[in-house]
């Protein structure tokens, strides 16, 4: 019952939030100076088709009619203009990009697979090889193993991923040539293809965002090998790998879980950095192209899109809290 | 008053020696010491950006074709390497790459640190806010806090610098994007050291001596989270240089032809198999002066508070956002 609660009350939480960043968008890119109909113009614009558009988009209207429109299409979606040249985008609307003739949400849809793919596969390495190797230099503190790890941590979070993907690029695809150096193959089209395109992006998003666990994983470990029931399991007799296994690892779980939604849900949102260095066509690049054709319907989508995306990772992690720590569904 | 009175006189001498100790560690830590001279080289760097041009009369905006080559790259080997031009030239304008990476330096830092300014200030006045006062104030700041920390900053800063007027000064628009985005970790460590100092003896006394609440945070709390202050400033710095050097990267950052990092190096994609050197030149400069704020900022905070420190070593690993690097 009590967890019951507890969930309506993240999930109100979530939806709230979403709201408030759903309007605050609105505010941010479609009320400031700058006329969102002039981008959709085109060029050359003439003071008729620019008053045309606008109705079209419908901002010559009130404000607060533009945000109810901007609101109500992501949830029932809506139309632009009527009659013959209405154009209608189905719920949820993000928006319609005009220059690309399509919903922003189709728009994204085509590109997320790309995003997906490189995210998941880079978490599953990062996940492990921070861990583990967070892991290792905790239990070996002080010895120059821990001191290897911890060098090559610093230097992994110090390095910007493009700086570390060029160089990759530069020393696998060019000087040795053993690796593609950009480009996308559907897995449903080759899985080998697939894989062997994205090695390299995943090993580079890998090394930067792994970095990141392993001072965490080395951090929290040490705290709470450090307590005193650590010493009290020792002291019963339990054996090393137990007294780690059961009792260590399992304080990891929480903070781990929440840097691992955040950081998942984030890059779902956009890889941008990552897809522009190794030319993946994902939703990154989508909100880059929109950038420099000032596609602003596709703008605020893709940013909307985004932070939907890390609401909800935000809500899953909280949410499995609860599963993963009994006691935080029963003390509400 | 007396208890008030003899606080910080009892305090002056163990601050002080607390002070030295700080300083002893600190010299010990070699990590730490190699990171303050990365930091102190490139400060440096930026400060005698003009003087180095001076010197050996390269400026970072002036062509010189005659250095290039007929593929436009720069004529000779490792990128036009010459005792004129130390770090080569640029390839398709021939402008000096030593005076790029100088005052590029000098746009990184200010960038970084204004930036830092903007969101240890915002952030520590909302941590000491929510903390002291509790109530509804903390909820809704908590609540705000909670928002940031989960925005998704790349995406945002890119949609928002693409679309503000042209009139509004890039850096300036910069600064603010970047510092605001980057206070919510800062608040809530501020918060949460200010929760348990409003139950200590001392703030207690002032309290019940009918000391104002303002004059309570100024004098008797944020004195004692200053030392966490100055780390998380140091820690924090990294990540606002390292986010400048991204957005302009992906060319949403200052504008040419002033001079920045994140630029130079997306530049170099395309000419990364013919002249690698200018990837290296500003990528380095980049790393290093990162690297060297983290390991310093890594030092000190070891430094300052030895058992807190472990604990908290990745928490503030990327001040920047939530997220890793994208």
């Amino acid at each position: 019952m009590n967890r019951t609660k507890f969930i309506a009350y993240r999930l109100l939480g979530a939806l709230i939030v979403l709201f408030i960043v759903a309007a605050a968008c609105f505010a941010i890119f479609y009320l400031m100076p700058s006329n969102p109909a002039q981008y959709s113009c085109g060029k050359p614009c003439s003071p008729d088709r620019l008053a045309e558009v606008e109705r079209y988009l419908g901002v010559d209207q009130a404000w607060w009619k533009q945000l109810f429109d901007f609101l109500g299409g992501i949830v029932v979606g809506r139309d632009f203009g009527s009659g013959a040249a209405a154009i209608h985008c189905d719920a949820p609307c993000f928006g319609y990009s005009f220059r690309l003739r399509d919903s922003v949400t189709t728009l994204i849809l085509s590109r997320l697979p790309v995003t997906i793919s490189l995210t998941l596969g880079a978490a599953v390495l990062w996940a492990i090889g921070g861990i583990v190797s967070g892991l290792i230099a905790a239990l070996k503190r002080g010895t120059a193993t821990d001191s290897v790890v911890m060098g090559a941590a610093i230097t992994g979070i110090s390095a910007p991923t493009y700086l570390l993907g060029l160089l990759g690029i530069l020393l696998f695809g060019f000087t040795l040539n053993v690796l593609p150096i950009g480009g996308y193959v559907p897995l449903t089209e080759n899985p080998a293809m697939w894989a062997f395109h994205l090695i390299l992006p995943w090993i580079v998003l890998a090394i930067a965002n792994g970095a990141i666990y392993a001072r965490l994983t080395r951090g929290q470990m040490l705290e709470v090998m450090s307590q005193d029931y650590i010493r009290t399991a020792r002291a019963k007799g339990l054996s090393e790998p137990i007294v780690i296994g059961k009792h260590g690892l399992r304080n990891l779980v929480l903070p781990l879980t929440t840097l691992f939604a955040i950081d998942i849900g984030g890059l779902l949102g956009g890889a941008v950095i990552t897809e522009k260095v190794f030319g993946l066509g994902g939703v990154g690049t989508l909100l880059l192209e929109a950038v420099s054709n000032l596609d602003i319907q596709v703008i605020v989508g893709v940013t909307l899109f985004a932070a939907a995306i890390v609401i909800i990772a935000n809500l899953l992690a909280d949410l499995s809290y609860s599963v993963l720590d009994p006691r935080i569904g029963a003390r509400r | 008053m007396p208890a008030v009175s003899q606080g910080p006189a009892e305090r002056a001498p163990a601050e002080r020696t607390r002070r030295d100790s700080v300083w002893t560690r600190l010299r010990r830590s070699r990590a730490a010491m190699t990171g303050l001279v990365l930091v102190v080289v490139f400060i440096l760097l930026a400060l005698l950006a003009p003087v180095f041009s001076a010197l050996t009369g390269n400026s970072p905006f002036a062509y010189n074709p005659d250095l290039l080559g007929p593929d436009t790259a720069p004529a000779g080997p490792l990128g036009g390497i010459s005792a004129q031009h130390w770090f080569g030239v640029e390839p398709r304008t021939g402008r000096d790459l030593f005076a790029i990476v100088s005052y590029g330096a000098q746009v990184s830092l200010l960038i970084g640190l204004a930036a830092t300014v903007v969101s240890i200030v915002v952030g520590v006045i909302v941590g000491l806010v929510a903390g002291f006062y509790g109530g509804f104030a903390d909820r809704l700041l908590s609540r705000l806090t909670d928002v940031i920390f989960g925005f998704p900053f790349l995406i945002f800063a890119i949609a928002l610098s693409a679309t503000v007027p042209a009139s509004v000064p890039r850096t300036l628009l910069l600064i603010l994007v970047i510092g605001f985005f980057g206070w919510p970790s800062i608040a809530r460590v501020v918060r949460s050291e200010t929760l348990s100092l409003k139950e200590r003896g001392f703030v207690r006394a002032a309290a019940a001596q009918g000391t104002g609440s303002v004059r309570i945070i100024v004098r008797e709390i944020f004195p004692n989270i200053l030392a966490t202050i100055i780390v998380f400033t140091t820690v924090s710095i990294p990540g606002k240089i390292g986010a400048e050097a991204a957005l302009s990267f992906l060319g949403v950052g200052v504008n040419p032809p002033t001079p920045s990092w994140g630029r130079s190096i997306s530049d170099a994609i395309s000419w990364v198999q013919v002249d690698p050197m200018y990837l290296i030149f500003p990528g380095m400069a980049l790393f290093l002066v990162t690297l060297g704020f983290n390991m310093f900022g890594d030092g000190l905070r070891d430094a300052l508070d030895p058992a807190e420190a472990r604990s908290e070593s990745a928490a503030a690993a990327d001040p920047m956002s939530a997220g890793g690097q994208p």
